[in-house]
């Protein structure tokens, strides 16, 4: 870079505080924490509040992953891992396991994450009961007194429109039994994998100026009831073209040559390990 | 293969930034130098310092160069540079009373104490498209130039010294006693330095304080401000502002000496301020006058009154339209922030697009299988 920018951007005063208010999060799984959220040189809404908590944890030796909808070369990852690398000098990497700290989009990595590790998540609506109450003044105070009444109704009157709960993404979370914690746009397939993980999962809100966590070892259920329960997505036995997986969350793809519906996995990497193990051998081409 | 498409974004970053420099330098005229854009398109640079909340003229005019023009991105790119400094220290509060005025007006009173003073304005202009600017030259600048002082400097000498500062308006309102202090709103009771929340180091929590809520404005986007007062003052409100006085000029920046800790002098903006009046009838039934108040960065007269009659409008004591819901206004009228989330949604959505697919087609099965079933009972 020609500017003499401090190491990761933000001036070091800034990234403490950021630094104290992620230990506030920590502290209190699932609790949405105010922040001094500042401007970055990427536009609000593409992943700012994720990219201020990496710039604030990560150090010289820290390997850094990105992704954005499970994938290293989608064209948003591509773009934040080379801001965070030129202000940092950091190693990157595509592989899960080699990262100590990963920022995605939209995905939790298919292969498990250990204690060592950092999933950074972006944040587009900090706020699960938005879906319910406009207003934030309300929705701290409904937090507050854990008047969850209205989401819990919400949640019902949809099953009784449409015989399922049809929430697709972004599916809320009771945190440590006491929050209810909008988990980013996740889909439902990645929520079992918040549930007493090893790893610690940070989630910043960079327009909304909000940070909060899931500490490792943190009781995560998504909301659901007895007669209808939650289910992650049915991909009806379809596997990854490429890999062959079929446990894995299948990106759904139109052929352009022939107009049918193809599967690929959207974890890239995994993907890619995947045929690799297998000495490169792509399943069909 | 299809999926090929869906990965190799690197390269199709990097072409396509080339390919936008390109854009902005293909023509044949000159380069466009950054400091033109400082002199002649001055109201531009105030806007987007204004929007960008850095006084910077330069940096301004170097934004606007490098965004082509565009207002949100030059504003945006100005806010991010924001993000580098470190914070110094907080400057004196710094009356207006004392301000170096270019144009003051009133729409209040005929006569006010100082007399009105148009300065530099389109306002009683006719818009008809100057075609002779089609042909602009140094000498022609030089030749308009020439034939203004040839006009002004015999009667230079004869007029009046002009006045240092100018008295307020509403002063003669507050004197009579026909002014209310303040209306009812929420007062938050959060703040910190020097009793003024800083909305650059702390997230906005609601009800906001009045310092918060005159920052957000501040930097507000100019459309959108004008949005929802001009909504207020079309019927979805009440106030009927009167303009008591709006004013552009400088005002000096005063910061504590760092060693002796007497006021010192560091520089000048320029700003526009505008005071509005509005009756307000009070819970005694005793009609009484109150006062919106805005003030930006540079000359962005539509900005200040829309800033001074949302700021009214937000004390309503009952909010019931969308502008006196402080919440509403001030989480909406961020341009960098609105400007970025609208735009985050050209990014890829597959994984949240798959999911709601996943829902609706599950749903559509359900429903499927009960108008057969319902079907078979008639």
């Amino acid at each position: 870079m020609k500017q003499h920018y401090n190491f990761a951007f933000i001036d070091e005063g800034a990234k403490r505080e950021i630094r104290r208010k992620i230990l506030k999060a920590v502290a209190i799984p699932g609790y949405q924490v105010p922040f001094g959220s500042r401007e970055l040189p990427i536009a609000r809404g593409w992943g700012t509040g994720g990219i201020q908590i990496t710039l604030s944890v990560i150090g010289p030796d820290d390997v850094l992953k990105v992704i954005d909808q499970g994938c290293d070369g989608s064209v948003n990852a591509v773009n934040i891992k080379k801001f965070v690398s030129a202000v940092t000098g950091v190693k990157t990497t595509t592989d899960t396991v080699e990262a100590t700290v990963i920022q995605t989009r939209h995905r939790i990595p298919e292969e498990k994450m250990t204690e060592e590790q950092i999933l950074v998540l972006q944040v587009p609506y900090p706020e699960a009961l938005r879906t319910v109450e406009p207003s934030e003044m309300e929705t701290r105070r409904m937090h507050g007194e854990a008047d969850y009444s209205r989401m819990w109704l919400y949640l019902y009157e949809d099953v009784v429109k449409y015989r399922e709960i049809s929430i697709g993404a972004r599916y809320p979370v009771m945190v440590n039994g006491r929050y209810i914690m909008d988990p980013s746009p996740i889909p439902r397939w990645d929520i079992p994998k918040l549930h007493m993980a090893d790893t610690l999962y940070l989630f910043g809100a960079g327009r909304e100026k909000r940070i909060y966590a899931i500490p490792p070892y943190t009781e995560v259920k998504p909301l659901e009831f007895e007669d209808f329960k939650f289910r992650v997505e049915d991909f009806k036995g379809a596997s990854c073209m490429r890999c062959g997986s079929t446990d894995t969350f299948l990106d759904e793809i139109i052929d352009d040559a022939t107009g049918k519906r193809i599967y690929l996995c959207s974890d890239t990497g995994y993907c890619d390990k995947v045929i690799e193990s297998r000495g490169g051998q792509q399943c069909r081409q | 293969m299809g999926y090929v498409a869906v990965k190799g974004g690197t390269d199709a970053i990097e072409n396509a930034a080339r390919l936008l420099a390109y854009e902005r330098i293909k023509g044949n005229s000159e380069p466009l130098e950054v400091e033109q854009i400082k002199e002649q398109l001055y109201l531009l640079v105030d806007r987007v310092m204004g929007e960008g909340s850095l006084y910077a003229p330069k940096l301004a005019a170097l934004a606007i160069k490098q965004s082509a023009g565009d207002t949100l991105e030059a504003s945006f790119m100005l806010r991010a540079y924001r993000t580098t400094l470190p914070r110094v220290g907080y400057s004196i509060p710094q009356s207006t009373k004392e301000m170096r005025v270019i144009r003051r007006i009133s729409a209040a009173f005929k006569d006010i104490p100082g007399g009105q003073i148009l300065g530099p304005t389109s306002d009683y202009t006719l818009r008809f498209l100057d075609f002779e600017l089609l042909n602009d030259s140094k000498e022609k600048r030089e030749e308009y130039l020439r034939a203004l002082f040839k006009d002004i400097e015999p009667s230079a000498f004869s007029l009046q010294p002009f006045p240092e500062t100018f008295a307020k308006v509403i002063e003669v309102l507050r004197k009579e006693g026909l002014l209310a202090e303040a209306v009812g709103g929420q007062e938050s009771a959060v703040n910190n330095q020097n009793g003024i929340f800083d909305i650059t180091r702390q997230s906005l929590t609601f009800p906001a304080s009045r310092s918060a809520a005159m920052q957000t404005m501040a930097r507000g986007e100019t459309g959108g401000l004008l949005l929802l007062a001009y909504s207020n003052m079309r019927g979805y409100g009440d106030i009927h502002p009167t303009i008591g006085e709006l004013r552009v000029g400088y005002i000096p920046v005063r910061i504590k000496h760092p060693y002796t800790g007497e006021p010192y002098t560091v520089g000048e903006i320029k700003v526009t301020e505008a005071e509005v009046i509005a009756k307000f009838t009070g819970k005694d039934g005793s009609p009484k006058f109150t006062l919106g108040y805005g003030l930006c960065f540079g000359n962005n007269e539509t900005k200040a009154i829309s800033m001074a009659v949302l700021d009214r409008a937000m004390q309503a004591e009952e909010p019931k339209m969308v502008s006196e819901n402080q919440e509403f206004v001030l989480s909406h009228i961020d341009g960098i922030e609105s400007m970025g989330f609208c735009n985050h949604y050209k990014l890829p959505h597959y994984i949240t697009f798959q999911s709601d697919l996943d829902r609706l087609r599950k749903a559509q099965e359900k429903l499927e299988v009960e108008s057969q079933e319902s079907g078979v009972k008639k």
